[in-house]
């Protein structure tokens, strides 16, 4: 029986204590004689968070197929225990073997979301690793960095050994037999460093310098030695049924946030929206066959033993062969009690019919994305959702039975006006309306309940978007004072309910998502005033973070509200993600004269992503 | 057909709660390809029910739930199908077929027997010291509830009890009208010798979960809160009222 790292006494006295104890079934234990390389892999995040998170189980398992690696799991302590091991000097440990971080090889981070950077170095505080690459010795780990924000991932630079962009199947595994490589032959942490930056998708932020202009943009990102490339390209799968995906995921003993089995049916978006740094980023859609779906599915829950599987893509209407794959999971895996989940469906006929055989139409409630409340603010977003199939969509829900709607938006978006807050509370309207004219009183259950809900827009690298500016705080909540006064004015304002999300979390999203290598500090000294957990509501604190820019001497507005001219070097332009600068700078131009770009299936629109030799930009030619 | 399932839970799985065990239990299930019932309607669930919740950071040698089975093989097929995807720590030790119409276990437990390892051993003087405590008649401790508070005779739940230089037994009434915990008998018996109980200085663990045996006749309210009224061996294992299938 494996000691754990915490006594009962410890164990006892905090919340869930599972989150710490490891030992879920498909986890991995190995006698750590029998590895060569020791790998923590880490969500910054608390354990159900993690334990949700695809990119970890895929990561996980394709390391410990190898033999001579141990893959092992990381999350961060939640706030009770972080205290703890604080007040008691216990060192962050790995779940499965419960041994401290700071004896393993490697610490890889997988960076989802802004909101995370402190729990990074609580992560490398708690498993006493130095916080800047700088102070770190032989006997640390490595510490990679992986995810979606690592397409800037300068704020962090001082805090990574090294980040790895692009998709994690590709190159990982060539990174570990480099490292062996060095190893055997005596090389140190500097020579391995230097070598594993002629790694494709490999950055090395400290062989890199920074110059800036007088007025703070950058003037120039230069290499320091040979191996390091002036661009760094990001590594993806061309053909994703040969990506290695788990037959064995983890299965949590806690309920965790998304407690079913995730299949990935397709990568990428054709949709091209302008806002959005995934469907960018992700660039070109691969889809995966229905025969390698229909075979993993059957294998994943035969493993695992999940109730329930999701569908997961960033809009699963655009997979191509998604009639068939719902009449399989319904028809081979329905008769197994299985639950089947399918978000980030459009909304129309066939979408309904198949939600109303997997769901219970009363309890679920429809969601549309119109970003907008405008079609003209649509068609600058290049949300290619019309008014008219909201409507029809949603009179098809009420029809059959739904009487609850969801409605994202999205407030503060470049050339927003008044009418465009408006026009969101209108369209809810008449999302109500739609309701109480198709459906008759007496079959009606009650009122049509739409909750409207808005986001402020958070401009992000590798997007047309990334030349826009952000709002102050008190702007952000004034537009979203605008639309709720609105709502209050409409017709079926019983009918509608209107919620906003937080402008201090925004400005501070904001900074890290732009921000150059001179945020680190701000980051460093928010943490050392106690941030953890930003992402929490109950544990922001944004007066803590409005201190650390002061005691930095920062003006956060550099990097919110400043303008960006065409020209400028952003931080993060020396990664090539294939969709060119060009491109971008081509539908930041469109955007702002209201043209729309029709998606990768309808016609190619160059973005330069067919340089990866697969995926959607070839389909035509098959 | 009803199954009943007895199984083992010990180590690191001391920290995961009934309710999660019952997820558990419902993904292994699965796993081991037992051919488990549904209930009708939207959302179907395994037709199962646990005997009894043991508490977080307790073990169990005897922890019980049944289940409603279209088929079954033999029983050694099912220990053994189920014991190829247990986790570390849980291990299932019996599957039996319980007669028509038998009830649940839910309904039947009326007892269980307790181990309380001393990881500092027990003294003499802790031993002598118990089973004075146990030779009283009364024990009264004040329970609260939501409105009032009463004053509860424990002493006639505690139906038996050994003390060793190492280790406590207890057998306790457990069940929905009277359930005694380990940790009470213990806190209460601390309190008397003026020390503060430590719940850390030993490990609890569940032997064995008892239904009343069937010549027996149950006890009453009234004889429940009098000293003497049970027999130490009134009981019968929840295991022993299934079959073995062959």
């Amino acid at each position: 029986m494996r000691k754990l790292a915490l006594s009962d006494k410890i164990l006892m006295s905090v919340d869930k204590p599972a989150r710490y104890i490891g030992n879920e079934w498909n986890s991995v234990v190995k006698e750590k004689a029998d590895v060569k390389i020791r790998f923590a892999l880490c969500f910054p995040d608390v354990y159900e968070i993690g334990m949700s998170h695809l990119g970890i189980q895929i990561l996980y398992n394709m390391y410990n197929q190898r033999p001579d690696i141990w893959c092992e799991r990381v999350y961060s302590p939640w706030t009770d225990l972080d205290q703890v091991m604080r007040e008691r000097h216990i060192p962050l440990f790995a779940v499965e073997s419960q041994e401290p971080v700071k004896e393993f090889d490697f610490l890889g981070i997988t960076i989802q979301y802004e909101m995370c950077y402190t729990n990074i170095l609580q992560i490398l505080d708690l498993s006493r690793i130095p916080l800047h690459v700088c102070d770190r010795s032989e006997e640390d780990p490595i510490v990679i960095g992986g995810g979606p924000c690592v397409y800037n991932p300068e704020p962090l630079a001082d805090f990574f050994d090294l980040f790895y962009i692009g998709e994690g199947e590709v190159a990982n595994l060539a990174l570990m037999d480099l490292y062996l490589e060095c190893k055997e032959q005596g090389m140190g942490r500097q020579e391995f460093l230097r070598r594993a930056a002629g790694l494709p998708g490999i950055y090395v932020p400290s062989l890199y310098q920074v110059s800036y202009h007088e007025d703070g943009t950058i003037s120039a990102f230069t290499p320091l030695c040979k191996e390091a490339p002036e661009k760094v390209k990001k590594v993806i799968e061309t053909d994703l049924d040969d990506a290695y995906y788990p037959d064995n995921p983890v299965v949590p003993f806690i309920k965790v946030t998304q407690d079913r089995l995730v299949l990935e049916i397709q990568r990428g978006c054709i949709r091209g929206c302008r806002f959005c740094q995934a469907g960018m980023v992700y660039r070109p859609v691969r889809e995966r066959s229905l025969a390698w779906l229909e075979e993993k599915a059957s294998k994943m829950l035969k493993n695992t033993g999940h109730e329930e599987i999701s569908l997961s893509s960033l809009s699963s209407s655009d997979y191509s062969q998604l009639e068939e794959l719902i009449r399989f999971l319904i028809e081979e895996i329905g008769e197994r009690k299985i639950n089947i989940s399918l978000p980030s469906l459009r909304i129309d006929a066939f979408s309904l019919d198949v939600m109303q055989r997997v769901q219970d139409v009363k309890k679920s409630s429809l969601t549309f994305a119109p970003e907008a409340g405008t079609q003209r603010l649509r068609d600058v977003i290049n949300k290619g959702l019309m008014e008219e199939d909201i409507l029809t969509g949603a009179a098809a829900a009420f029809e059959g039975g739904w009487n609850k709607v969801k409605l994202y938006f999205m407030l503060g978006l470049p050339s927003e006006t008044e009418k465009d807050m408006e026009g969101i509370a209108v369209l809810s309207n008449e999302v109500a309306k739609t309701y109480y004219d198709t459906v008759p009183k007496e079959k009606r259950n009650g009122r049509v309940q739409v909750t409207a809900s808005s986001s402020f827009f958070i401009p992000k690298p590798f997007t047309p978007f990334q030349w826009a500016s952000m709002l102050e705080a008190e702007e952000y909540l004034d537009r979203a004072r605008t639309v709720n006064h609105a709502m209050k004015e409409q017709l079926n304002r019983k009918s509608l309910n209107y919620q906003w999300h937080s402008p201090e979390t925004t400005i501070i999203e904001g900074v890290l998502a732009r921000g150059d290598r001179r945020v680190g500090a701000v980051i460093e000294a928010a943490y050392r005033s106690g941030c953890i957990y930003d992402a929490w509501t109950e544990s922001f604190h944004y007066e803590k973070w409005m201190e650390a820019f002061a005691a930095i001497g920062i003006d956060y507005h550099f990097y919110t509200s400043r303008t960006r001219s065409l020209e400028e070097i952003f931080p993060w332009d020396f990664i090539y993600t294939g969709v060119t600068k060009e491109f971008l700078k081509r539908e930041w131009k469109r955007a702002q004269e209201g043209i729309t770009t029709p998606n990768c299936r309808i016609s190619c629109s160059g973005c330069g992503a067919k340089t990866f030799g697969g995926g959607v930009c070839y389909e035509a030619e098959n | 057909m009803k199954l009943r399932i007895k199984f083992a839970k010990s180590g690191c799985m001391k920290f995961i709660g009934h309710l999660d065990i019952m997820r558990y239990f419902q993904k292994a299930i699965r796993r081991a390809g037992i051919d488990i019932a549904y209930s009708e309607g939207f959302s179907p669930h395994q037709i199962m029910s646990f005997a009894a919740p043991l508490g977080v950071g307790l073990e169990s040698e005897g922890e019980y739930l049944d289940i409603q089975v279209h088929s079954a093989l033999s029983s050694r097929q099912m220990v053994e199908a189920l014991n190829q995807v247990m986790t570390d720590g849980m291990k299932v030790c019996s599957v039996r077929r319980l007669p028509e119409g038998g009830k649940n276990a839910m309904s039947i437990v009326a007892a269980a027997e307790y181990r309380l390892h001393f990881f500092e051993g027990c003294s003499p003087e802790i031993q002598q010291a118990f089973r004075e405590f146990m030779a009283q008649e009364e024990l009264p401790v004040l329970k609260k509830t939501k409105k009032s508070e009463i004053l509860l005779n424990i002493r006639p739940l505690i139906y038996d009890f050994q003390i060793n230089d190492k280790e406590v037994f207890l057998k306790l009434a457990t069940g929905s009208v009277h359930n005694l915990k380990p940790e009470l008998v213990m806190e209460t018996f601390f309190a008397r010798t003026g020390e503060m109980w430590n719940s850390f200085a030993c490990q609890i663990c569940r032997m064995e979960l008892y239904a009343w045996r069937a010549d027996v006749k149950e006890p009453t309210d009234a004889d429940l809160s009098k000293y003497g009224q049970v027999q130490a061996d009134s009981f019968i294992s929840l295991e022993e009222l299934g079959d073995s299938i062959e």
